[in-house]
């Protein structure tokens, strides 16, 4: 007897798996939850703490805030930051300062562990959120992130 | 407007007109043959669409939908990539079994097709022996997947071609036998007076509790003889690669693919014809308009089709020897009791008749 | 391969390579099957596919810099590999954390490892066929990687934990976010029972098959759901606890069949038991600072420390051996992974295929795990 007892139990399990995914088969106008990537670039925003790329900002005069004390370059575990710095009289105090030239950024071997951006001790660089990255050339990955022309902001020191 | 629905007839007509009469038969044959290809290539490749869709829906998400409006054309761009790529082979395989192998498979399932009775005499060769004639030529199948696992010379293909020959011969008996149950109300093989004999209510309530035993038998059974899920050992992709047709690429590749939809189609099409009245519309609502039959029997057939496809993304998948012991100890003997028990009823002539 | 399995074949048997690229094998694992028909006589399994020298990079990293490569070693539970790390350079140097760093960190874990279980039992589905279960599992995992990733900025390597405490404070949407994954989480896990657990084609592969003794889970150092499933209470959170875990009450999930249906079940128990522990500690955040300071330069004093803590595949050891300089002379980690991959052999001779697959997925391995 148990033999009939099996195989009625059996079905019965078959029967509830089937009605669980018999209901989302139902729901599945609403339920999809598929993001249809290219056509949704408007309205998809990551969240403020995305950690996307590194960047420097600039404001209005193409000032930026970077000192050249290189605590980035030196809290980075694989050495994808590297400075080229000079020391040039500085026009106001007269005296030997340290300035950057080129702040170079290695795109391509950054594992966005967040280090740098929390030695930085005036909030020089920042996380974006831009998440497409891709290129077809690759010593496009190697990025300079202060433009060209760009001063130190007044006032910043480290 | 008259149309009429014998498609033999209608072309050896016309072309005895142009012909002798042994050359128009030879025509119609063929002709017929051509349309049946080509209505297999086109319904083939909308039920892998169809697949794609039911299994998204089921996974919370949708399915193809840029190729062609809803997906429409997706497949038609899946065979165009398929026949574009190189077919290769192995060095050491046999040659001529190797490229042998996918013709049987194609060439039994295009065999099944013919007998179906679309709708009132649109059949193209309504045989007396009609479900003894299915049950025949499903079992050349098997032939096609041992002879593509041998002669692929690949340990893994092989492992896969003898699981897979070992479950076909063993569910084939189950489904014999649960197609035979129903017969025992029928009295004849031949599939078109099988549906007639349906006037008088499908199959499926005439001959109540074992006709619902022995259809869910012919399901379980039906799953397992196609190879699909919960019965694709063969096939285990999460264990041996892809089982016998691993070293198939391109249009053969494709062959076997397409066959394996082709037959589930085929074992839903038994199914409607025997349990679920064929082209008959239930209660005969559309009785006098007959080519709506076609889509009678279209809709029974894709509601089958889709519980099959309910089946594979539920349930996980048996092992083989469990496989063989749900077919020996389980099906068979329930499948032997329900014959005693059919032929009780019908032979005290308890069947519900309208 | 050594020459000594193969002049010992019999021969009925043969030789059958599930390879490093492989659906069944998670990560690039491979393994050299002998088999005869379809009975299974001999695995051995073969790694070093994805070993990159995490420990020897350590040796050259700043104390800061070692946490951000743990978070790739076993990157389904990343944050606790972090808080490993962390706790050990804190102990050392014998700082003291504030309270709400040891809760946050505390609840973080948790949902890290109800992330990683969600992703197990989808794998888990996939491996033995059921093939929408990958799809469940990943729908409630995407609402764990959006919690961590308003707070962190990072879905699955974190980053989070510092030696000191943690990178940031929490983004004032913690709370509410992860209170509404708990009440639907809730609701989510008698389904998975109904749609896998209960299932008798399930119940049929998994019940008696790969059994581990007690006696075997403790001479070949098992830890984790693996050893628990076989009634070896080993749960590092109960016998050593660290953060704020001596503070919650859970009970440690243990069943005594030693199968693979027994593993399976505790890792479902677990999932409940962690659900708990966020609902204990989530109203009540202490208020404080997020970070305790320390040098810009950490130097360890002269010895060895270790710390060991509970990942969501078993105990995960970190034992640093420092001359007193800035960058540890070695450190070396206790991977659980390892020690259960060492069984696959024990249990899956004498089975069938199927059942190594079976047993392999309620192993739960994560390959980079194993090779660092």
């Amino acid at each position: 007897m148990s033999y009939f007892g099996d195989i009625y139990k059996g079905i019965k399990t078959l029967l509830t798996g089937m009605s669980v995914t018999g209901k989302y088969f139902l729901h599945s106008r609403k339920g999809a939850i598929t993001q249809q990537y290219p056509d949704n670039r408007d309205t998809l925003k990551m969240f403020d703490r995305f950690r996307g790329e590194v960047v420097m900002p600039h404001d209005e005069n193409n000032e930026h805030r970077c000192t050249g004390c290189q605590k980035c370059e030196i809290a980075c575990p694989n050495g994808t930051i590297e400075i080229i710095w000079d020391r040039q009289i500085d026009p106001e105090t007269g005296k030997k300062k340290k300035m950057i030239d080129q702040h170079i950024y290695h795109l391509g071997m950054c594992t966005m562990c967040g280090l740098c951006i929390e030695a930085c001790p005036t909030d020089a660089i920042l996380w974006a959120q831009n998440y497409e990255n891709s290129v077809y050339d690759r010593t496009k990955l190697t990025k300079v992130l202060n433009q060209p022309g760009s001063k130190l902001m007044p006032g910043v020191e480290d | 407007m008259n149309i009429t629905l014998s498609i033999t007839k209608t072309i050896y007509e016309f072309l005895a007109g142009y012909l002798s009469n042994d050359a128009a038969n030879i025509g119609t044959m063929v002709t017929i043959a051509l349309i049946y290809l080509a209505i297999f290539a086109v319904a083939g490749l909308y039920l892998v669409l169809l697949e794609r869709k039911v299994a998204a829906w089921f996974q919370l998400r949708i399915g193809p939908n840029r190729v062609g409006f809803w997906g429409l054309l997706q497949t038609m761009a899946d065979a165009l990539k398929l026949v574009s790529k190189e077919l290769t082979g192995t060095v050491k395989a046999d040659k001529f079994l190797y490229n042998l192998a996918p013709y049987f498979v194609i060439v039994s399932s295009l065999m099944a097709l013919a007998v179906f009775p679309f709708t009132k005499e649109f059949q193209a060769f309504d045989i007396n022996i009609g479900v003894f004639f299915l049950i025949a030529i499903s079992s050349i199948g098997v032939i096609g997947i041992l002879l593509g696992g041998w002669a692929s010379n690949n340990k893994f293909a092989l492992i896969g071609a003898m699981r897979s020959g070992v479950q076909t011969i063993s569910y084939e008996l189950s489904v014999g036998l649960s197609l035979l149950t129903m017969i025992l109300i029928t009295g004849t093989l031949q599939l078109s007076e099988i549906v007639e004999i349906q006037k008088n209510g499908w199959l499926i309530v005439q001959g109540h509790i074992p006709a619902i035993i022995a259809f869910m038998i012919y399901m379980i059974a039906g799953t397992a003889e196609t190879n699909r899920a919960p019965f694709d050992m063969v096939e285990a992709e999460s264990e041996l690669g892809a089982g016998f047709h691993t070293e198939y690429s391109g249009m053969k590749f494709a062959y076997f693919f397409l066959a394996e939809f082709i037959n589930m189609f085929i074992i839903a099409a038994i199914a409607t014809t025997v349990f679920f009245g064929g082209w008959l519309s239930p209660f005969g609502i559309t009785e006098s308009i007959p080519w709506l039959g076609v889509f009678w029997f279209m809709g029974k057939t894709l509601v089958l089709v889709f519980l099959i496809m309910w089946f594979r993304w539920t349930f996980p998948r048996l092992r083989v020897d469990q496989l063989l012991t749900l077919e020996w100890k389980y099906l068979l003997p329930l499948n032997l009791l329900n014959i005693v028990l059919m032929a009780l009823i019908v032979w005290l002539n308890l069947t519900i008749q309208f | 391969m050594d020459t000594t399995t193969v002049n010992n074949f019999k021969s009925e048997e043969y030789f059958i390579n599930m390879g490093p690229q492989h659906p069944a094998t998670h990560g690039v694992l491979r393994l050299l099957l002998t088999i005869d028909g379809e009975i299974i006589k001999k695995v051995e399994p073969d790694l070093g596919y994805i070993h990159r020298s995490i420990e020897k990079m350590c040796e050259r990293d700043s104390y800061q810099q070692i946490v951000h490569l743990t978070d790739r070693m076993d990157y389904l539970s990343s944050h606790i590999n972090n808080e490993a790390v962390c706790l050990t350079i804190e102990n050392a140097l014998q700082l003291e954390i504030p309270e709400r760093v040891k809760v946050i960190r505390t609840i973080i874990g948790e949902l890290t490892r109800i992330a990683s279980h969600c992703l197990w039992w989808g794998v888990m589905g996939m491996d033995v066929g059921a093939l929408t279960t990958y799809f469940y599992g990943f729908r409630d995992r995407e609402m764990i990687n959006d919690i961590f990733e308003e707070t962190c900025g990072a879905r699955l390597t974190m980053n989070y934990n510092i030696p000191g405490g943690l990178m940031f404070d929490i983004h004032p949407n913690f709370v509410k976010r992860t209170k509404e994954f708990v009440a639907h989480f809730k609701t989510k896990i008698p389904e998975y029972n109904r749609l896998l657990t209960g299932n008798v084609i399930f119940q049929k592969r998994m019940k008696g098959v790969g059994i581990l003794t007690k006696e075997d889970a403790i001479s070949f150092g098992a830890s984790g759901p693996v050893a628990r499933g076989s009634g070896y209470s080993c749960d590092v959170r109960k016998h050593h606890p660290y953060s704020a875990l001596d503070k919650v009450t859970f009970k440690e999930a243990l069943k005594t069949e030693g199968d693979s249906l027994s593993r399976y079940e505790v890792r479902i128990q677990e999932m409940w038991e962690s659900l708990s522990i966020i609902e204990q500690l989530i109203d009540n955040i202490p208020e404080g600072e997020h970070k305790v300071a320390t040098k810009a330069v950490i130097k360890l004093p002269k010895g060895e420390f270790y710390q060991k803590v509970e990942t969501a595949r078993g105990e995960l050891g970190v034992f640093i051996n420092s001359k007193g300089t800035k960058n540890p002379y070695r450190l070396k980690f206790r991977s659980p992974g390892f020690s259960n991959l060492s069984l696959l052999n024990h249990i899956a001779v004498g089975g069938k295929i199927g059942d190594l697959v079976a047993s392999m997925a309620t192993l739960d391995l994560v390959i980079p795990d194993i090779d660092r």
